[in-house]
């Protein structure tokens, strides 16, 4: 798994990358009460913000951490967003993307980086 | 002599018994207004209309309205009592930041009733009305004359309308030149409405980074400025209560890009009667009347948010135009290059008497001393809670004095427990996360309003609930307010399972 400086989370298998917003992110948040997820097919840039999370205290963009092409989006997530808080590194990942450039993942934080990271916050 | 009397003095009693009904002596308890009428009856007397045959068809209305029937005193009686349990401007400190909420004066009051402008309609032939348009002429010329700009759109109805206006006026300006943008740079501390609007209108958003000062990064704003940035977005003073000591700049690098200066006017009572923003390089400004001119908020009276507009804007402004000829006053409706309108109408004239009102009372000077007391006041909070708030910015503040929650670490106690049990001390909270760059935010703005003693007993609650939290009595806040007429609501509740529908007749 691999780590942005916006708190994304990207794991990449084969070229399907799942993204999701990191246990630091979902606790700053605090109560998520909406998600907005990508629309399947959407081509999404690294960087540019692709889903929305809404917590009681703000509404804040979810970046794309990879470039590609959206192939799935968690449906779960609009009826039970508090899944976003409960298990926010696995269940409650937003959408998978078939990435153009695996290399981008590869050029992302791993864990000991991002806790470092986390760190100087 | 009259022997028969009456008790006058209170009896010692052994308990406070609870009451039988559940009232709060006085304080009534009270339901929704959906809960207190019964949906057969009706207030008023009225006959039965005769109904023609309807244009409609079958979409005519043929189940019940389901309105609650009640009479004039029910009714009145609901809102009083509703009114009874809120905080306003009229009952104390408000120190709700970026929100200026001050005194709204009473001569403003009676201003706006005059029967000149309260009783007129906005169809009325505009030769009936020339005193109201006057007014609004007179209106335009402060507006113009207190920002430095050419012209003015007094009909958006509120901030963020005047947001829209604004960027609406950029985009015919970069259309009549053929030459059509797609972005609009807007930084992190920005109020949510600017991206918003923005987007609304059809732009790309993109953020421009903060520096650690709390004020925009010229070197980001330069990297991310392109031949298809429309705009960029700005408020000065910012929502960190800075001012933006490079604007000057910031207007060089947006203009050689021919992108326009949108500056959110929000805290334009801060530097209103010293700062001139045309002379600080905006194209397009809104006014919140209802803040810096004193009209009340919400459910005082709407807001009203003119937008003044630079020379390379003004020929797109919507209509109407106010026009000043031979015979008088007169409103054109359809001016050349007029982009369109905001709203059906002229805007909202009870607040353009207010706003008036307040300037003419104020004058230039006193309205250039409402600036320098509001900066002053907001430092004085600054100066006594910094030495036990942690102050997000070093040095003296404008408008607004903001902290972060860094000083509450390991007390338990978070930005919203604190703002609750202000609610408990008998005070509005103060604005809390945001802006949003800034942990746990708390922004404080006292407006000029505020006598030193108010300031005095705001910053004494404050200072005392302070040392509280900090000598570890967490469960003062974690339940707070006790003392409310309703305790802490679920917010998160409230915005996952929301009870959006009454229950219907029958």
């Amino acid at each position: 798994m691999r780590f942005t400086k916006d708190h994304e989370w990207v794991e990449l298998s084969g070229d399907i990358a799942t993204i999701g917003i990191s246990a630091y992110a979902a606790n700053a948040l605090g109560d998520v009460v909406f998600v907005e997820t990508p629309e399947i097919g959407k081509a999404v840039k690294a960087g540019d913000g692709f889903a929305v999370v809404e917590s009681v205290k703000a509404a804040s963009d979810v970046y794309a951490p990879v470039s590609g092409e959206v192939v799935e989006a968690n449906g779960a997530l609009s009826d039970t967003p508090e899944m976003v808080n409960q298990d926010p590194e696995k269940d409650a990942w937003f959408a998978k993307v078939r990435v153009s450039d695996p290399a981008e993942v590869e050029a992302l934080m791993d864990r000991d980086a991002y806790e470092a990271f986390l760190a100087t916050l | 002599m009259q022997s028969v009397g009456r008790p006058t003095q209170p009896q010692a009693v052994s308990a406070t018994p609870d009451t039988l009904t559940g009232a709060r002596g006085l304080l009534q308890d009270e339901v929704l207004i959906f809960e207190l009428g019964g949906w057969d009856k009706t207030g008023v007397d009225l006959a039965e209309p005769e109904l023609d045959a309807s244009d409609l068809g079958d979409l005519v209305r043929v189940e019940p309205i389901g309105l609650p029937g009640l009479s004039e005193p029910e009714t009145l009686r609901h809102y009083v009592r509703l009114s009874q349990k809120n905080h306003a401007i009229d009952l104390a400190l408000y120190p709700l930041g970026s929100c200026t909420m001050k005194h709204n004066p009473r001569l403003n009051e009676k201003m706006a009733r005059l029967a000149g402008f309260a009783d007129i309609h906005p169809l009325q032939p505009q030769s009936t009305v020339q005193g109201a348009i006057e007014l609004m002429d007179e209106l335009s010329h402060w507006l113009k004359t207190l920002t430095g700009m050419p012209a003015v759109a007094l009909s958006p109805k509120a901030g963020a309308h005047g947001e829209l206006c604004g960027l609406l006026a950029i985009r015919a300006a970069h259309v009549a030149r053929g030459d059509a943008r797609k972005r609009v740079l807007v930084p992190t501390s920005a109020h949510g409405t600017n991206p918003a609007t923005a987007a609304f209108v059809g732009y790309l958003v993109e953020e421009i980074a903060q520096t650690d000062d709390g004020r925009v990064d010229l070197g980001d704003l330069e990297a991310k400025l392109g031949p298809d940035v429309a705009a960029i977005m700005v408020t000065n003073p910012n929502t960190c209560g800075l001012f933006e000591r490079d604007v000057i700049e910031i207007a060089r690098l947006t203009h050689s890009a021919g992108a326009y200066f949108y500056c959110d006017g929000a805290n334009f009572n801060a530097i209103v009667g010293r700062v001139r923003p045309a002379d600080l390089g905006v194209d397009a400004m809104h006014i919140n009347l209802h803040k810096t001119f004193s009209t009340p908020h919400g459910g005082g009276g709407p807001g009203a948010g003119p937008v003044v507009l630079s020379e390379a804007l003004a020929p797109y402004a919507p209509a109407p135009w106010i026009v000043h000829g031979e015979d008088g006053y007169s409103l054109d409706e359809a001016p050349a290059g007029a982009f369109g309108r905001m709203c059906a109408f002229h805007g909202q004239m009870g607040m353009f008497v207010r706003a008036l009102a307040y300037m003419k009372s104020h004058g230039t000077d006193g309205l250039r001393q409402v600036a320098e007391d509001a900066v002053l006041n907001a430092n004085y909070i600054k100066a006594r809670l910094s030495p036990v708030m942690s102050a997000a910015f070093t040095g003296p503040c404008m408008h607004e004095a903001l902290f972060t929650d860094a000083w509450l670490e390991g007390t338990g106690v978070t930005t919203l427990d604190f703002a609750k049990a202000m609610i408990d001390e008998g005070f509005h909270p103060m604005t809390m996360y945001f802006p949003l760059v800034v942990h746990g935010a708390m922004l404080i703005e006292p407006t000029e309003t505020e006598s030193r003693n108010e300031l005095d007993r705001f910053c004494d609650a404050v200072l005392k609930l302070a040392s509280a939290a900090r000598s570890g009595d967490a469960d003062r806040f974690k339940g707070a307010p006790f003392h409310a007429p309703l305790r802490r609501l679920d917010e998160t509740r409230a915005a996952r399972k929301p009870v959006l529908k009454c229950p219907p007749p029958g």
